[in-house]
C-alpha cells in the first residue's frame, strides 16, 4: 500500500464516518439522551482526527480536536444536547466534508477554509469552558487511581508519560512516516523530551534505505488517557514495539521496559534518565531490582517479569478487553468489501450471456429428446436462474440511505422557511438498483423542497385552517408489480385546480374549454416553464424543476404523476423499473415474430374467442364488467402473415391502468436479458429493447407503458375522426 | 532529488535538492555514498548543503544519520550546512540538532 492508496482509504472512510455523524446528529435532536448516538458522533470525530494526524493534516487535526473536546463534554454529561449545539455540530460536520473533498481533489486548504474553520471553532469554543480540560484530566486521573490502588507504592515521581517506540522495518514501505506519529502526538500534549535512536541503522553496505531502523524514547505531558495515546499508534501496532507507561508507573514497569528493549540495559536506563522520566535514584533502584536485589545470586529476569506481570494482571486484562472490543468492531466492518461497480456490471453482463447460452443448450436438448440431458439442463437452468438473482441482488441497495439524507434537507429548509416540518420515512428497506438510487436523488430533492416551500403552509395559516401547526412530509417506498414506487406526500394546501388551469391556458398548454380530468390538470405542472407559486423564493417557484424532475424520471424508464386534495394534501408518485438489465419475460408469438412482455406486468391471459366481438365495440373489451382497451399487435407492428385463428389476449397492467394485447400464440416464460436498441431505433416507441432467444432468433421487448400511451391516444384519435365524420354527414 | 557535487576552494560540497523521502531514498543513498567516496579521495572537509531540501521524512533522516556515522568512522570532517526549513523542523521534532552537532542558523521568523 503506498501513501496515495492509504490517503484514498482515509478519504473514503472519512466520508462514511461523516455521513454516520450527520445521521446521528439528526437523530439526536429527538433523543438527546441516547448514549449510543453520542458515542457514534464522538467516535466519528475521534477517528477522523486520529487518521488525519497520521497524514500530517494539521489543520484538520486542530479543527477536529476542538469538536472532539466539545463532544467529550457531552459524553461526560457536562453538556446537554440542544438545537444550538446540534446546529454547530452540523456545520462542523459540513466543514469537515468540505475539507475532505478539498483533500480528495488534491488542493491545498485555502484561505476560505481556514477562515471558516476559525469561525466554527470560535462558536465551538462557547461550549468549552475550563471544564473541558477538567473532564479529560478526570479520565487520566481515573486511570492513575487504578494503577495506584492495585500496585501500591514504589512509584516514580514524574508526572510524565513515557513512550518507547521501536518501529518495524516495513513501516516506511507501508506508507507511514514515523515522524508524523510524533508530530501527531505533539498535538495531544506537550512532548517534554525526545531521544531518537539511530544506532539500529546497520552498516552502510547492509542498510536498506527503504527500511525503517528508527526508535524513539519520548517523555510526554498530556491529559489524554492511555487508550487515546495507544490509538495514535494503532496503524503500526502490529509490527512495532510500543511501550506506553502512564505517569507515576511502578518502578517495576520501567524495569520491564529496560529489559525488553533491544538495546543494552544501561543505555536504556541512561535514556530514561535523559528523558527525565526517571531520577537517578529511581534508576538505580530499578537496576538493582533487576539484578535481584543484590542479596540473592542473580535472580532470573523472567521472574522479575512474572512478578511485574502478576501485579499488572488486572490492568492488562482491562487493556486486552478494550483491544478485543475494538477488534470485534473492526471485524464486523470487515464483513463488507468495496467492489468496483464496473466489476459488478461485467458480472451481470456475463450472467446475461450465460442465460442466453443456457437457453440455447436447453433448446438442443429438447430437440434431441434425450431425457437425461433434459434433466441435466433443467438443473443447470435452475442454477443459472439463482446466479442471475443473486448477481442482480448485488446491485440492489436499500433506499433508506437516500431517504435519510432528506432529514437534513428538511431540517435546514424548514429552518430557512421558518416552518415547523416533520419528515416521516417508511419503506426504507425497499431495495432497488444502485444506478437508479443514484439518479433518483436529485429529482427527489426537488420534490421535497417543492413540497416544503409551496405545499406546506406557514404555521399560522395551518392553525387557521384547523390543522396541527407542525407540517408533515412523508417519504414512502414500496414494490408494486415489477416496479418500485416512491411517494413524496405532504399535508399542505394541495394544488389549486383553477389556478393551474388558468396558468396553463395563459401559456397555451391547453385551450379554453378543453375538458380535463383532475389528474390531467395536476400533471400539467410537470410541463416546462410551469409554476403556480405567486411568490418566487430562492428554493422553488421559478418554473424550472418539475419538468426536469419528469425528464430525469423518464430517462430511467419511469413515470411520475401527482394526486392532490385541495386544502389537504399532495402526493407525488414516482414509479421506476426495478432493474435495468435482466427480467423475467413472457414470450408471445405474433405471425412469425416473437415478442417479450415483462412478466411482472402480465395479469392474465384470456382466449380472444371468449368475447367473439360481442363484448366490445372494436375499441374495448368487456373484462368481467371492466372496460379494457386493447391493441392488436399483429396490426400494430404490421407483422406479415395471416393472424392465427385462435387469438389470445394478454392482459397487462402498469400502474392503475390495464390494457389487453392481442397476440397469436402464447409461448410461456423466458428469462430475458435486456439488450438496448441501437441509436437508429431511439425514436421507436412501444419497444424497450431486444433479447436473443435460445435458437439465436431476436425477440423485441415490448415497452408496456409506451404501448399504453399509444392505445389511449390512438383510441381518442379514432374517436375524434368518428366525430368529424358525423359532422360531415 | 538531485545530488550535486562541487569542489570549490578547500571545501568539497554535496548539495541535496528536492525531496528526501521514502520515494527516492534508494536513489539518494546510492548517489550520496558515491559522492562521499569522491569526497574522501579529495582529502578535504565535506559539507552537505541541505538548503534546497523541500521535504524530509524518516527515510531521509536515516540517510543523514548514516552519512554522519560513516564520516565519523572514516574520521572525516563532515558538516551539514544551510539547513532548510523542512530539515530544521525535523531536527527539532526528533531533538537531533545536538546529536548531529552542526551549527544551524536559526531564522528570525
Amino acid at each position: 500500500m503506498n501513501l496515495d492508496e492509504a490517503l484514498h482509504t482515509f478519504i473514503a472512510e472519512s466520508r462514511e464516518l461523516l455521513q454516520n455523524m450527520e445521521d446521528a446528529l439528526l437523530n439526536i435532536e429527538q433523543s438527546p439522551d441516547d448514549v449510543e448516538l453520542i458515542n457514534a458522533i464522538f467516535r466519528a470525530a475521534h477517528t477522523i482526527k486520529g487518521s488525519a494526524g497520521l497524514f500530517g493534516l494539521d489543520s484538520m487535526v486542530a479543527f477536529t480536536h476542538v469538536a472532539e473536546s466539545v463532544l467529550d463534554r457531552v459524553r461526560n454529561g457536562e453538556l446537554k444536547i440542544d438545537g444550538g449545539l446540534v446546529a454547530v455540530m452540523l456545520s462542523t460536520c459540513d466543514h469537515l466534508v468540505e475539507m475532505i473533498e478539498n483533500l480528495a481533489s488534491g488542493r491545498e486548504p485555502d484561505a476560505d477554509i481556514a477562515e471558516k474553520s476559525r469561525a466554527i471553532v470560535s462558536s465551538l469554543n462557547e461550549y468549552l469552558g475550563g471544564a473541558a480540560i477538567m473532564s479529560t484530566s478526570v479520565v487520566a486521573k481515573k486511570e492513575l487511581e487504578q494503577s495506584c490502588t492495585r500496585e501500591g507504592g514504589g512509584e516514580v515521581e514524574t508526572d510524565l508519560w513515557h513512550i518507547s517506540l521501536r518501529f518495524g522495518k516495513d513501516v516506511l514501505r507501508n506508507g507511514m512516516d514515523p515522524l508524523s506519529f510524533i508530530r501527531y502526538l505533539s498535538t495531544m500534549g506537550d512532548i517534554h523530551h525526545v531521544v531518537t535512536l539511530l544506532n539500529a541503522i546497520p552498516q552502510t553496505s547492509e542498510m536498506d534505505p527503504e527500511s525503517c531502523y528508527l526508535g524513539f524514547e519520548i517523555s510526554f505531558m498530556s491529559e489524554a488517557d492511555k487508550a487515546t495515546i495507544e490509538a495514535v499508534f494503532e496503524f503500526v501496532r502490529d509490527d512495532c514495539m510500543i511501550r506506553i507507561l502512564p505517569p507515576r508507573s511502578k518502578i517495576a514497569d520501567y524495569v520491564r521496559l529496560i529489559t525488553e528493549s533491544p538495546e543494552e540495559d544501561m543505555r536504556v536506563g541512561a535514556m530514561l534518565l535523559r528523558c527525565g522520566t526517571l531520577t537517578e535514584t529511581e534508576l538505580e533502584a530499578a537496576l538493582r531490582l533487576q539484578r535481584g536485589d543484590g542479596s540473592e545470586p542473580t535472580r532470573p529476569l523472567g521472574e522479575v517479569l512474572i512478578d511485574a506481570h502478576m501485579v499488572q494482571q488486572p490492568v492488562l486484562e482491562a487493556a486486552l478487553d478494550k483491544q478485543k472490543q475494538i477488534k470485534e468492531q473492526k471485524s464486523s466492518d470487515a464483513n463488507l468489501i468495496r467492489v468496483d461497480a464496473d466489476k459488478l456490471d461485467e458480472l451481470i453482463n456475463l450472467v446475461g450471456e450465460l442465460i442466453i447460452a443456457g437457453a440455447g443448450s436447453s433448446l438442443i436438448a429438447r430437440r434431441k429428446n434425450d431425457a437425461e440431458q433434459l434433466e441435466a439442463m433443467a438443473t443447470v437452468s435452475r442454477l443459472v436462474e439463482e446466479v442471475r438473482d443473486s448477481a442482480l441482488k448485488l446491485r440492489m441497495v436499500q433506499i433508506g440511505a437516500t431517504f435519510n439524507r432528506f432529514q437534513r434537507v428538511v431540517r435546514d429548509v424548514s429552518r430557512d422557511l421558518g416552518k415547523d416540518i416533520e419528515l416521516l420515512i417508511s419503506g426504507a428497506e425497499t431495495e432497488l438498483d444502485k444506478t437508479v438510487v443514484e439518479k433518483i436523488g436529485d429529482p427527489l430533492t426537488h420534490l421535497v423542497r417543492n413540497s416544503m416551500d409551496h405545499g406546506i403552509e406557514s404555521a399560522d395559516v395551518r392553525v387557521a385552517n384547523g390543522k396541527p401547526a407542525k407540517g408533515t412530509l412523508k417519504l414512502n417506498a414500496y414494490h408494486d408489480s415489477g416496479s418500485i414506487v416512491i411517494e413524496v406526500s405532504d399535508d399542505g394546501g394541495g394544488l389549486n385546480k383553477q389556478r393551474i388551469l388558468k396558468k396553463a391556458i395563459e401559456r397555451g398548454l391547453v385551450t379554453d374549454g378543453e375538458n380535463l380530468s383532475d389528474r390531467e390538470i395536476y400533471n400539467l405542472i410537470f410541463e416546462a416553464g410551469f409554476s403556480t407559486a405567486e411568490k418566487i423564493s430562492n428554493l422553488s417557484g421559478r418554473g424550472v424543476g418539475m419538468d426536469v424532475v419528469k425528464r430525469n424520471i423518464m430517462a430511467l424508464r419511469g413515470t411520475v404523476n401527482l394526486d392532490s386534495v385541495e386544502g389537504q394534501s399532495t402526493t407525488v408518485r414516482i414509479r421506476l423499473p426495478l432493474t435495468l438489465a435482466i427480467i423475467d419475460g413472457f414470450l408471445v408469438g405474433v405471425g412469425d415474430s416473437t415478442y417479450v412482455v415483462p412478466l411482472d406486468m402480465v395479469v392474465e391471459c384470456v382466449e380472444r374467442a371468449a368475447w367473439d366481438n360481442a363484448g366490445g365495440d372494436g375499441q374495448y373489451l368487456n373484462l368481467r364488467g371492466e372496460v379494457l382497451p386493447y391493441l392488436r399487435l399483429h396490426e400494430h407492428f404490421e407483422v406479415e402473415g395471416e393472424p392465427a385463428r385462435r387469438e389470445n389476449v394478454v392482459v397487462v397492467r402498469y400502474g392503475e391502468q390495464k390494457v389487453g394485447l392481442v397476440v397469436d400464440r402464447l409461448l410461456g416464460e423466458f428469462q430475458t436479458v435486456i439488450k438496448p436498441l441501437g441509436k437508429v431505433f431511439n425514436r421507436v416507441s412501444g419497444i424497450g429493447g431486444f433479447t436473443i432467444l435460445g435458437s439465436g432468433d431476436v425477440a423485441l421487448i415490448l415497452d408496456v407503458p409506451g404501448l399504453m400511451g399509444q392505445v389511449v391516444t390512438g383510441n381518442e384519435r379514432s374517436a375524434q375522426n368518428l366525430d368529424s365524420m358525423r359532422m360531415l354527414n | 532529488m538531485n545530488v550535486i557535487v562541487s569542489n570549490e576552494g578547500d571545501v568539497f560540497q554535496i548539495r541535496l535538492e528536492g525531496e528526501m523521502t521514502i520515494y527516492n531514498a534508494a536513489q539518494i543513498k546510492e548517489e550520496l555514498i558515491s559522492a562521499m567516496a569522491q569526497g574522501v579521495n579529495s582529502h578535504q572537509g565535506i559539507e552537505i548543503n541541505l538548503g534546497q531540501v523541500s521535504e524530509i521524512d524518516a527515510a531521509g533522516l536515516q540517510l543523514l544519520a548514516l552519512v554522519k556515522r560513516e564520516a565519523a568512522e572514516k574520521k572525516l570532517a563532515l558538516q551539514f550546512v544551510a539547513h532548510s526549513k523542512a530539515v530544521m523542523e525535523m531536527l527539532d521534532l526528533c531533538n537531533l540538532a545536538g546529536v548531529f552537532g552542526d551549527p544551524v542558523v536559526i531564522s528570525p521568523v
